[in-house]
């Protein structure tokens, strides 16, 4: 289902190289892609394809289940074809950089400071990559699994004592 | 009593501290200032309803103007340092309410982002328990609060430098 879809086999034509994975899932299409060319790529959905809309850019930490342990989502919607498509990206811990959108999208602005604020992964050629949501002095990025839910300076919780 | 009154009925005796306090404790003027759902409970207590002015409880909208701030709702560390300037704007004397388990301590949200309790950065001077408190529950608090001004010893006094101030006991 998902290779017969409009965006996919134009991506398949044009960025075979760079294309991981693709993925349906209760008609939402989901195409994973190389880091290195999610600029390019969503260059292409965005001019191409009229996905005009950046509705959200979110990311997965899969510490211990994947090796490149963060994938960055982004969920685009095309408003003159009523079209959805998943971008996904993963990015290792290691080199925890992938190229900013907001040339494309001015959301992005704001959305991938929450990513980076939350989850670390920093955004190549964002004019403004600042913490959104956290304190500016805030340590470590609580969203990650590695994470203490109670925070660093407290002793975890280990459940009822009675 | 064998003393001449020739004011007749219009004069009473009392303490200072007994006029200072009754003064105090009947103009409890809170800082307009919600945190969480405990505000729209608070909202609640202060309409018809439940009436706070009758207790001459009045929301005013500057610390300037307050001697009383109701903590009413989750404490997020983010929030603490505006909580802070604000409970500094206040005149003395002040007096701080912990409304419902969050700003008791922390509540549910026992994570890295909120302040498990209030207390660790204001002198709190009445609990309230609740998820939120129902109005009746913020009531009784301030009536308790009205009772420990009360028995405040010497406050007025030693503001303008009679003697020293006495803590009352609990």
């Amino acid at each position: 289902m998902a290779e017969n879809n409009r965006a996919v086999v134009k991506l398949r034509e044009r960025f075979a190289a760079s294309i991981l994975d693709v993925k349906a899932f209760r008609g939402t299409v989901t195409v994973t892609v190389k880091k290195e060319a999610i600029v390019e790529i969503c260059q292409y959905l965005k001019t191409g394809l009229a996905f005009n809309l950046l509705t959200d850019v979110t990311a997965v930490d899969y510490l211990g289940k994947q090796d490149p342990r963060f994938v960055a989502v982004y969920n685009l919607y095309s408003i003159p074809n009523k079209d959805r498509i998943l971008i996904k990206a993963p990015v290792s811990e290691a080199d925890c950089t992938i190229d900013s959108v907001t040339g494309l999208w001015s959301s992005a602005l704001f959305l991938e400071r929450e990513v980076y604020d939350l989850m670390g992964i920093k955004f190549n050629h964002h004019p403004d990559l600042r913490r959104i949501l956290m304190t500016d002095d805030w340590v470590g990025h609580p969203l990650r699994k590695d994470y203490p839910l109670q925070g660093p300076d407290r002793e975890p919780y280990k459940g009822r004592l009675s | 009593m064998g003393v001449g009154q020739p004011l007749g009925d219009n004069i009473i005796t009392t303490s200072l501290d007994g006029l200072v306090n009754w003064a105090r404790k009947s103009s409890i003027w809170p800082m307009t200032f919600g945190l969480a759902c405990c505000a729209i409970e608070m909202m609640a207590t202060g309409a018809s309803h439940n009436d706070l002015d009758r207790f001459g409880i009045i929301f005013r909208a500057s610390p300037r103007q307050s001697d009383c701030i109701i903590i009413a709702g989750t404490v997020t560390k983010k929030m603490l340092p505006v909580i802070k300037t604000v409970y500094e704007q206040m005149p003395e004397p002040k007096w701080v309410v912990a409304m419902g388990a969050c700003a008791c301590s922390g509540g549910i949200f026992d994570t890295y982002s909120v302040v498990q309790g209030i207390d660790e950065a204001l002198p709190v001077d009445v609990y309230i328990p609740g998820c939120p408190p129902r109005p009746e529950a913020l009531l009784y608090g301030l009536m308790k609060l009205q009772d420990k001004i009360m028995k405040e010893k010497n406050s007025f006094g030693a503001t303008l430098g009679f003697g020293e101030r006495f803590e009352p006991a609990a």
